[in-house]
């Protein structure tokens, strides 16, 4: 077992609000791990990560990425991670290969490793008869996709997906995640978050329940399931960790 | 880096070319308002055929002053003389805005003119103790006598101290002629003393390129300064590009990446500089090729291409310095784009664009002289219309420079301050 996120007593209070999004979260990844956060809506699960990937900072607490410390070696952890937002993130008049050769120049990538990297990407995605279209002709599912690769093209030891599946077809969905499959197998640690708690625990080697900023349990689907009483899937776990309380976010 | 850059400058590129609304503000709308401008201005200076304005004359003279003021305003090509008019329903009409003004000779003008100066001459004639035959016939002066003038209270103060002066100027010399005349009568000597009338005069010297003289017209003026209100109106398209960036989530993917940010903002000044260069370019070759076929002078650019690229360069990293701090500021297409033609227009009016700066308040001149649009179009104006090179126009090129950096370094300050939540 190697820990490549090592995360310790984490803090994140943004302006003008009372309570903690993150609150006291400390958690050890393993290098070789799909690592599910799952919580409800406001739980902090967004936060935690936008944490981790360097777009907010925590207002206290510290976290390693593969040993590396965001205070120190920011453009060296930028180097090695990988993050896919919920949103699509891609210019939408621009084509699928153009954002691609953008966003992976981004990454060092370029020439001739970068046009095989996109090529590779595109064909396992099954993009590459639209490598050409334009974004803004892509259905929901194609711009998921195109979305995940422009994340993923620089090989990131730690990849970050924030409901990576939502909105999309059955197809779509099968190869997003075979492809994430893929990743992990080669050597990605993924940190994936997401409402379909039946794809978590099919998908995910390890799961934190979230709650009100603090962990409620960590632990591999089979193990959560057995942990609490008269559950027999993952959805029960959730319930009875977070409640049947509606959590309508404004 | 230099690959990083380049796919930069390749998506800004790329983003530009299928945005055609974009493509239409940056380079068809300035050159709409450089011919629409410059066609408005030169004919307010010329009298082109067929754009007389009509104005209501009553001659209650009719005599040689009269005929005279008539002549001189046919003369001019630039009034059409209405006469069936009394004094009484000219003031309605004009008053009432049907025409600009009405010029209304009193009765017995002449009369009464040759009186005065009769009188004035007999008296400067007898003082000298000189005793010709027409001093022995008293002669009294009488009452000065008024044209009087009505303008249509909308009508532009220009024009109406422009027309007040002319004429004024033509009534002077009316006068002087007739005061010649006397002193000859008086005299009874038979040398023509209105040989010399003009004394003095003036002749306007100016600047020399070589064995050229350069003569500032409409087009020397307006293509500089327009083609810097064109090069500073890229701050909206290129504002409402970094806003755009924000909704569409691509800023995160930039932000959280390896790349710095310098580098992104450096990709958005290589192609909206490329931009400003066309753009002045485009200006040029309508002021060079389309204005002598509109019957405008040509822009006159011989040996002074090299400078004028120079200062759009530093006007153009000027204006693009702006509009990447208006675009980082704001969070909707709603803020940057109004926020973004109106700073321009503003600037463009504080800088001279408009109202020369020496017209301007004591105040207002004093504001000028910290508006980048105000550097750039001395600069153009030193080259085009002095003469200078780049040693001259140095301190504005500095300003302008120092412009550009101030202006990134609050945004890139202002872009870490905000991601700093």
């Amino acid at each position: 077992m190697e820990n490549i996120i090592e995360i310790q007593n984490i803090y994140k209070k943004y302006k003008n609000s009372e309570d903690f999004s993150v609150n006291d979260i400390s958690l050890n990844i393993d290098k070789n791990e799909i690592y599910g956060i799952l919580g409800p809506n406001g739980a902090g699960k967004t936060t935690l990560i936008s944490m981790l990937s360097g777009l907010i900072k925590p207002t206290s607490g510290s976290f390693t990425i593969n040993g590396l410390s965001p205070k120190k070696d920011n453009s060296k952890i930028k180097q090695i991670i990988g993050v896919v937002p919920q949103e699509y993130a891609l210019y939408p008049t621009l084509t699928a290969k153009e954002n691609l050769l953008f966003f992976g120049s981004l990454y060092g990538l370029k020439h001739k490793n970068l046009h095989k990297k996109i090529d590779e990407a595109l064909e396992l995605m099954g993009l590459t008869k639209f490598a050409n279209k334009k974004i803004d002709q892509f259905s929901g599912g194609m711009k998921r996709r195109c979305n995940l690769i422009a994340g993923t093209l620089h090989n990131p030891k730690v990849l970050f997906l924030d409901e990576p599946t939502v909105g999309v077809d059955v197809q779509s969905k099968k190869a997003i995640i075979d492809y994430l499959l893929d990743l992990n197998k080669k050597g990605t640690c993924i940190i994936y978050t997401s409402h379909h708690l039946s794809e978590a625990e099919e998908f995910c080697t390890k799961i934190a329940i979230i709650d009100h900023g603090k962990i409620h349990a960590t632990g591999t689907p089979q193990e959560l399931v057995d942990r609490v009483a008269n559950a027999e899937n993952l959805e029960d776990v959730f319930i009875s960790l977070t409640g049947k309380e509606l959590r309508d976010v404004v | 880096m230099l690959y990083k850059l380049w796919r930069s400058f390749i998506k800004e590129i790329q983003l530009l070319k299928r945005d055609s609304g974009g493509i239409v503000i940056i380079f068809l709308m300035p050159l709409l308002l450089i011919i629409t401008i410059t066609l408005i201005q030169d004919s307010t200076f010329k009298n082109l055929e067929g754009s007389k304005i009509p104005i209501i004359f009553i001659d209650n003279d009719k005599s040689e002053v009269s005929k005279v003021i008539t002549q001189e305003l046919k003369d001019s090509k630039t009034f059409e003389l209405v006469t069936d008019y009394n004094e009484k329903s000219a003031q309605e009409a004009v008053f009432g805005g049907d025409y600009q003004m009405a010029i209304v000779i009193p009765e017995n003008l002449t009369k009464d003119l040759n009186s005065n100066i009769d009188s004035k001459v007999q008296t400067v004639v007898s003082s000298f103790g000189l005793d010709t035959d027409s001093v022995s016939k008293k002669i009294t002066a009488v009452k000065t006598k008024d044209i009087h003038l009505y303008f249509d209270p909308a009508t532009n103060m220009g024009f109406k101290n422009s027309v007040m002066n002319a004429i004024n100027k033509m009534v002077f010399e009316i006068e002087n002629k007739k005061i010649y005349k006397a002193f000859q009568d008086q005299l009874g000597t038979t040398e023509n003393l209105e040989e010399n009338k003009n004394l003095i005069s003036f002749k306007e010297i100016i600047p020399k390129n070589g064995k050229l003289d350069v003569i500032p017209n409409s087009v020397q003026h307006n293509v500089p300064a327009w083609a810097l209100f064109a090069i500073f109106f890229i701050v909206v398209p290129l504002s409402i590009n970094l806003v755009k960036e924000k909704s569409q989530g691509t800023s995160v993917r930039i932000r959280i990446s390896p790349t710095p940010y310098f580098i992104h903002i450096l990709g958005k000044t290589f192609t909206y500089l490329i931009i400003c260069v066309i753009q002045f370019l485009l200006m040029v070759a309508v002021g060079i090729w389309l204005f002598p076929m509109m019957d405008l002078p040509q822009f006159d650019v011989s040996g002074k291409m090299f400078h004028l690229l120079i200062v759009t360069l530093f006007a153009g990293l000027a204006a693009i310095g702006f509009g990447i701090l208006i675009g980082t500021m704001s969070n909707t297409q709603e803020q940057s784009a109004p926020f973004g033609a109106t700073s321009v227009v503003v600037l463009a009016a504080v800088g001279g664009i408009w109202v020369p700066v020496f017209l301007m308040p004591e105040f207002m001149q004093k504001i000028a002289a910290f508006s980048p649009m105000n550097w750039g179009l001395n600069a153009y104006y030193d080259i085009i219309l002095r003469n200078s090179g780049i040693g001259n126009i140095a301190k504005e090129l500095a300003f302008l420079f120092l412009f550009y950096i101030a202006m990134i370094a609050i945004s890139l300050f202002y872009e870490r301050k905000q991601n700093a939540v």
